[in-house]
């Protein structure tokens, strides 16, 4: 049989076989971006015979995309990824399914594509793909194989990975909230080492394979760290006692994900924050929909009992998960800090967000001259 | 009382060294005290601690020949 000529190889090993074959013939996998990790995973997962492979990226290829890209050839240059990456992969296996999704992954398309594959293999290269990825397959209870490089270290591991009886970990165990703009150290495009991407892609398709076959055991529970410098691996043993956001669909049209590299400091202070006045908060807070946040530090007086919860501004950044998501109105001693916090909130969460006015100053003066 | 600390990713732009040798800490939390005034700008970034390759979440007291990773969030592809 042709089948067995072309994966005769595979077909020898000790528990591969025409069933494991079979499987990898009815696997339906997505892979989101299409440069120096997804054409390796792309070329290894065509090669051995992975039924049906989505590919998703917007992008055309450059001419400094070739050292690392190795699918694209400088006659390529301006054309689309996925167009050639199809077009070559149709010649290396004919038969394999090549469904091309020619833009970026977003909040609009994420749920519908991811929905239609068994898992998918993360080969992006930003924060907002890598988040929208790991909650769309929270949501539809699909595993996804995560992998990324930083200066001369790339990693690897798959999360989501739904066993009984254990809780499945995702990556915002390791990091709940999406770093904003200034977290990130460098939003310059960051060097990358041609073969780097090459070796970590290559792990994330040999991931896919034990996804699909069952062979061996998944690296669902570790984070695999290498180093091209020191040719070493770091294992890292992960877990899910962090207390995350729960990621549901409400939680999912809540976030923002375009939290971009040239969000600057100075942007987050462009967010438009609506600044009520003490009548109109007298007003709002009567409706049993609006959450009022109080931001002062703890040892900050006066008290108040009209507040549903207070975070200090030094542990916001790190609880805005933890808020709901209805309308907010941030409250503080003068009205200055809850500008900054709103922003914040607005920043990673999309609802509405007040600040109040003269803060809580403001409002004692007024309630005490009533 | 010597731990080793280990660096990855972005950390290592403030760290310039994967590794180092820290003496008398006896908790992640004083570890991580002490690595903030010896690298000020540590006390931004955003990573989770590993204490001899487990991610751990609360302050875990360390013992001789320890080691502790900060692993950030790593985002190229």
């Amino acid at each position: 049989m042709q089948v067995n000529e072309r994966y005769i190889r595979q077909l020898i090993l000790p528990g591969f076989g025409l069933a494991t074959q079979e499987k990898l013939t009815q696997a339906k996998v997505l892979i989101v971006g299409m440069g120096g990790l997804g054409c390796p995973i792309l070329q290894y997962l065509v090669g051995m015979g992975v039924g049906t492979i989505g590919i998703m990226d917007a992008d055309t290829i450059s001419k400094s995309n070739l050292h690392r890209q190795l699918l694209y050839e400088e006659q390529h240059i301006g054309l689309t990824k996925v167009a050639v990456a199809a077009t070559k992969m149709h010649l290396q296996n004919s038969t394999v399914q090549i469904n091309e999704y020619p833009f970026a992954i977003a909040k609009d398309n994420a749920l519908e594509i991811v929905d239609e594959y068994d898992f998918t293999v993360d080969a992006t290269d930003n924060f907002s793909a890598k988040y929208l990825i790991n909650d769309a397959s929270v949501i539809l209870n699909k595993p996804w194989i995560y992998g990324a490089v930083s200066g001369f270290e790339g990693q690897v591991s798959v999360f989501n990975l739904n066993i009984k009886g254990e809780v499945p970990i995702n990556y915002r165990h390791l990091f709940a909230e999406q770093p904003a703009s200034n977290e990130v150290a460098s939003c310059e495009e960051a060097g990358v080492l041609g073969v780097l991407p090459g070796i970590i892609g290559t792990m994330q398709a040999a991931e896919a394979i034990k996804l699909i076959t069952g062979l061996g055991i998944s690296l669902n529970t570790k984070l695999l760290n290498y180093n091209f410098l020191s040719s070493s691996w770091y294992e890292i043993t992960i877990d899910a006692l962090l207390s995350t956001p729960i990621i549901n669909l409400d939680f999912y049209h809540a976030t923002n994900y375009e939290l971009d590299c040239a969000l600057s400091n100075e942007q987050i202070e462009e967010i438009d924050i609506d600044e009520i006045d003490i009548s109109q908060f007298l007003d709002l807070k009567k409706d049993p929909h609006l959450f009022i946040l109080d931001v002062r530090e703890l040892h900050e007086y006066p008290t108040i009992d009209f507040s549903h919860a207070q975070i200090p501004m030094s542990a916001l950044k790190n609880s805005i998960h933890q808020l709901p998501n209805q309308p907010i109105c941030v409250v503080c001693h003068q009205g200055i800090r809850s500008i900054y916090a709103a922003q914040l909130i607005k920043l990673q969460k999309q609802i509405e967000v007040y600040s109040l006015k003269g803060g809580l100053t403001a409002y004692f003066n007024k309630v005490n001259n009533d | 009382m010597e731990v080793q600390v280990l660096f990855f990713g972005s950390i290592t732009d403030i760290t310039i060294v994967n590794q180092l040798m820290v003496k008398d800490c006896l908790d992640t939390k004083m570890l991580i005290n002490h690595l903030n005034l010896q690298y000020p700008t540590l006390a931004d970034k955003k990573y989770f601690l590993a204490v001899n390759q487990k991610m751990i979440h609360d302050n875990t007291i360390l013992k001789m020949g320890d080691k502790v990773a900060l692993m950030p969030p790593f985002s190229g592809g």
